[in-house]
């Protein structure tokens, strides 16, 4: 014996957006009523429309079954609290336990029967709580019962519900909304009551009703009838499968319809027209030849008398739309780019950071710099500056004003237009990208230049405002910044020091830096920049870090930012190659080295290295890493080794320079072997002339960043690293050896080092 | 022998602007509503009525409608755009608490004004509300006539700042639009005013263009200025002497001011945010005014209400 079960919830206008989510929520909510009353449920159908949420549940059974269950207490004897809280817990009296012998142990029992329930009952408590939990992402009260905010919360007022379990009423109440068999049809084509019998007849009353509550169904009336609609008029329909579902969203009878409007407003751009009439009027647009054709289509909810009066309706809203439209593409031709670029001074771009005009003049130097420092390869630097002092141009314009998702396409235009060439105007277009992640990466090298400039400009100036993300805060977007100049680097191969851009781009932020602004004093600061004389805020004369250091001006700008953008690029890159299946502990393994800052080279080196990590050479040397440096740790023989005396008074004080860092190793290397008092042992000797060969030849191999050149010469030492911990005792009683051997695993554990921080490597 | 009555012509909104007026009127009196005038204080929306933002609040039943010229200095085109104007009209019904058939009282509405909805295709598409000035948000939709917005329809949720107990429901038809719907042109101007052929042009076109200038080009910006510290000053002094609506008064008078300065563009986009602010704070001081001078009368009518 089994039941259908239909639900029907009816309400106003529930908003298109949220029908899909609203469905899931529906079956998430009654699958977990019914699996917590034991109901076993098979599928499950969900409806909706624009004024109704329907589910039908085929083949209940009638009954739950009984269940008894046992639950295991204190022993006999054991506190009255605990025994009574164990009564609390199970809902038992006292005199209700069993006592059971566990293990030789009197113990109490709770045994809870529970009996079937007749589905229908199990229904009316899962309806009620279904309406109670609903969660919608707005939600509203209203009617007499708002008197309270207790009262109940829907997406807007709720009117009806239908609840059958075959053709048996499942009685219910919500909110003074009673459970019945009755609904209604559409809002104009019927009026009284529907009565439905069961589930079965619902979908096909509701038909007879004028409403299609199946919205895939809907859906393909309206994706088959705007094609048609199209197809009729000699036209293609541009497919819009969110349009599809937003229309099936307004609808319950839904009626494509074709309207055309004058020509004359093809003459604007094409995603003009396309964006309000989707945006704004929720119209799909068609093409002839592929190119955008004056017709429309919208998707009427009637039947109506004379389609021809709904048509003409909508045609004059879209006209004024586009008239609109029109008049702003007209008017902001009067006047070129450059000049439109003049009203940027009017507009903020950060409190500190000064107007949009400020940030571009900051961009067009940059994007230069970028061209002629070689950095970015094969552009033309006239025309990367020009592109660059116009990008935001159209900002200002009108039609960026109505459309603002129009930026930058609209630039391109307007560039155009006024006869620019294609580079410029390609590169005025496209610098915002990469956006999203599907987005096109830009490698025409102007576009390159200029939305490099843009972004490392942005991320710059506001790291070091200090307003940085944290968490799921982002008002500025920066890490879709970040992950933009990612892509755009690796998808060039753009080689560049971020330190350096850097150094750029600081001088460019301090030009529209104001004294009074300064937050930060950092002395730092200028041991960091070191020689960049000219850094100085504006309408400030002579030497502004002299004076900083004498303390008699503040210092402008807390430049530590920088470590913190180039730790925040690192993320980013993390973030991204995890998604691509790089492991994450290679990248950090890499990034652990330090001193990198050109993430084309990092990501060749962390490649490289998952390549070798995935080679039996890879993973035994890691074993033998991690043996030599936990013998080092454990002897307490410190990272660095005990680095010899060299003629420098702290040889290491420049080993973040790469060059220096050679020089110091090699003496190391050479004091090491020198000192050598006694006859090496066999393994050991070979390790040392492994050692000799493989250290210098990774470095040059890194030093041409021929990292698996580098990772080669690092297997040859996975054979001498296993005898060596074989056949030689590092802890050997006699002091020199000792001390020798543990200067022989330190020079083996730096030599692998220069590859990658192997003590972050998993495995 | 009979009286001789005057009679009454039946209204013809189609052919007139202002028997749809007269026509709404008839049909929301006839429908509970109390139908008043409009606030005599110039206002960006029919919303700013206290007829609709003060009796918002608290839990009494409270059921209007009412016409109210709305003024948006930046909106005004010197009379040579087809529709903005910088004065226009809108039609405000404010229903407390909302009645389960308010969407059929509304459909009906704009029957009677001649839109018939087998001809025309109607639609409820989601806008939901909020102004940031008055502490307020609600959820509805606009209201769609073949794809044209022709009224807002909201239920409110909270004002100033305070949760709306009960809920009202808001619509507000856009009356220049409509009329130009049901008559059948292309031009605000172009309406007939009174079935009789006065246009909406001869009545307003000179209003427009002399607005316009003054809106956007002759408004003495230090005295307003002068002005909007004044009526913030004033709504202050309302505020410590207990007067609440006379304080929101104030409030109102502000914000408009503020538009005004808008218009003639010498408020920055960083002074804009702090300009705003202070409206809102007097718009919101009003309303926790009047909700503090009403609440214990509120609560002694109506037990199962509370602020």
């Amino acid at each position: 014996m089994s039941a259908d079960f239909l639900l029907e919830l009816r309400s106003e206008e529930i908003p298109a957006r949220m029908q899909a989510g609203a469905r899931a929520e529906l079956v998430k909510l009654f699958r977990r009523e019914m699996d917590s009353a034991g109901v076993s449920v098979g599928d499950v159908t969900v409806w909706s429309t624009p004024r109704r949420l329907a589910l039908i549940a085929r083949s209940l059974p009638l009954e739950t079954e009984a269940v008894s269950e046992e639950a295991k207490g204190p022993p006999e004897g054991a506190p009255d609290q605990a025994v009574d809280g164990f009564c609390r817990k199970n809902g038992v009296t006292r005199d209700q336990l069993e006592v059971r012998d566990v293990k030789g142990r009197s113990t109490y029992f709770a045994v809870i029967e529970t009996p079937g329930r007749a589905v229908k009952d199990v229904l009316t408590d899962a309806i009620a709580a279904i309406i109670r939990d609903f969660s919608w992402p707005k939600s509203m009260r209203w009617g007499d019962a708002s008197i309270s905010t207790e009262s109940l919360r829907w997406v807007r007022p709720l009117s009806g519900i239908v609840a059958l379990l075959d053709d048996q009423i499942i009685e219910c109440e919500a909110h003074g909304v009673t459970s019945g068999a009755v609904t209604l049809g559409h809002r104009f084509h019927h009026s009284g009551d529907i009565t439905i019998g069961n589930a079965g007849d619902y979908a096909v009353k509701l038909r007879a009703g004028h409403v299609i509550v199946d919205h895939e169904e809907r859906q393909a009336i309206i994706r088959s009838g705007a094609a048609k609609a199209a197809a009729d008029a000699g036209l293609d329909l541009v497919e819009d499968e969110g349009l599809v579902i937003e229309n099936a969203g307004l609808t319950e009878w839904p009626v494509p319809l074709l309207g055309r409007f004058e020509d004359d407003f093809l003459e604007v751009p094409p995603e003009t027209i396309q964006l309000t009439a989707r945006v704004n009027q929720k119209y799909f647009v068609c093409e002839k030849d592929g190119k955008l054709a004056n017709a429309f289509i919208c998707t009427s909810n009637i039947d109506a008398e004379d389609p021809a009066v709904v048509i003409d309706g909508n045609r004059k809203v879209l006209a004024a739309r586009l008239s609109d439209a029109k008049f702003f593409w007209d008017v902001d031709r009067k006047k070129s780019l450059a000049k439109h670029a003049q009203g940027l001074e009017r507009i903020t771009f950060h409190e500190k950071l000064g107007t949009v005009a400020d940030k571009v003049d900051r961009v067009a130097k940059l994007a230069r710099w970028l061209v002629e420092e070689g950095i970015v390869k094969d552009a033309d630097p006239d025309m990367t500056e020009q592109a660059a002092r116009l990008c935001k141009a159209d900002l200002v314009t009108e039609m960026v004003g109505e459309f603002p998702e129009l930026q930058g396409l609209m630039g391109g235009y307007y560039a155009r237009a006024e006869g620019l060439p294609d580079a410029v105007a390609d590169a005025i277009r496209d610098h915002y990208k990469p956006i999203g992640q599907g987005d096109d990466v830009p490698t025409a090298p102007v576009t390159v230049a200029v939305s490099l400039a843009d972004k490392l400009d942005t991320l710059s100036g506001f790291f070091a405002m200090g307003d940085m993300p944290t968490g799921s805060k982002d008002p500025f977007a920066l890490r879709r910044a970040a992950l933009g100049v990612i892509r755009l680097l690796m998808a060039n191969t753009v080689r560049i020091k971020l330190h350096d851009a850097e150094l750029f781009i600081i001088n460019n932020l301090l030009a529209h830096y104001r004294i009074d602004d300064a937050i930060h004093r950092r002395r730092d600061v200028y041991d960091w920049i070191g020689e960049v004389a000219d850094i100085k805020p504006k309408g400030f004369k002579g030497n502004y870090a002299l004076a900083e250091i004498r303390g008699e001006v503040e210092a402008p700008l807390d430049v530590g930012y920088m470590y913190d953008l180039l730790d925040f690029f690192a993320d980013r890159l993390k973030v991204q190659q995890r998604e691509a299946g790089v492991r994450h502990d290679l990248i950090d393994a890499v990034f652990a080295l330090g001193g990198e800052d050109d993430l084309v080279g990092l990501l060749a080196r962390v490649h490289a290295l998952q390549a070798f990590m995935g080679t039996e050479d890879g993973t035994n040397l890691l074993a033998g890493y991690k043996r030599a440096a936990n013998i080092l740790k454990k002897e307490g023989w410190d990272a660095n080794g005990e680095p010899p005396h060299t003629g420098e008074e702290d040889p290491l004080s420049q080993v973040d320079d790469p060059a220096m860092k050679e020089v110091v190793e090699a003496q190391l290397d050479a004091a090491k072997k020198k000192s050598l008092s006694y006859a090496p042992e066999a393994a050991e000797k070979a390790l040392i002339e492994a050692l000799d060969e493989a250290a210098p030849k990774a470095a040059a191999s890194i030093r041409a960043e021929d990292f698996e050149g580098a990772m080669t010469a690092l297997a040859t030492l996975r054979a001498p690293i296993d005898a060596f911990f074989g056949e030689v005792t590092v802890n050997d009683d006699d002091p020199a050896k000792r001390k020798a051997r543990l200067d022989l695993l330190s020079r083996f554990r730096n030599a692998v080092q220069q590859v990658a921080d192997f003590s972050k490597i998993e495995g | 022998m009979a009286t001789n009555a005057p009679t009454v012509p039946a209204r013809n909104p189609a052919k007139s602007f202002q028997d749809m007026i007269l026509a709404l009127h008839d049909f929301w009196s006839a429908n509970g509503c109390l139908i008043l005038q409009p606030y005599d204080m110039r206002m960006g929306a029919g919303t700013f009525h206290t007829a609709t933002t003060l009796r918002a609040l608290g839990p009494e039943p409270w059921n209007a409608a009412f016409v109210q010229p709305c003024r948006r200095p930046t909106d005004g085109r010197y009379g040579e755009n087809p529709n903005r104007l910088q004065h226009y009209y809108q039609y405000q019904v404010i229903l407390k608490p909302s009645p389960p058939d308010i969407q059929d009282l509304y459909l009906k509405s704009l029957e009677v004004i001649g839109i018939d909805p087998l001809k025309h295709d109607i639609r409820f598409v989601e806008d939901d509300w909020e102004s940031p000035t008055l502490g307020a948000w609600g959820l509805g939709w606009e209201v769609w006539c073949d794809g044209m917005e022709v009224t807002q329809f909201t239920y409110f949720q909270q004002m100033g700042g305070f949760d709306c107990k009960p809920v009202a429901g808001e619509l507000t038809y856009g009356l220049e639009r409509l009329a130009m719907y049901i008559q059948g042109v292309d031009n605000v101007y172009d309406l007939d005013f009174n079935g009789r052929g006065v246009s909406y042009g001869e009545v307003f076109l000179e209003n427009e263009k002399q607005m316009s200038k003054w809106n956007f080009e002759v408004a003495d910006t230090d005295a307003l200025f002068d002005l909007f510290n004044k009526a913030e000053a004033e709504c202050k002094n309302a505020l410590e002497n207990q007067v609440p609506i006379a304080a929101y008064e104030q409030a109102v008078e502000a914000s408009h001011i503020f538009n005004l300065l808008q218009a003639r563009g010498v408020i920055s986009v960083q002074e804009r945010a702090s300009y705003m602010a202070r409206v809102r704070d007097l718009a919101r001081g009003s309303c926790e005014a009047h909700m503090e001078k009403e609440a214990p009368i509120w609560a002694e009518k109506y037990p199962e209400w509370s602020k």
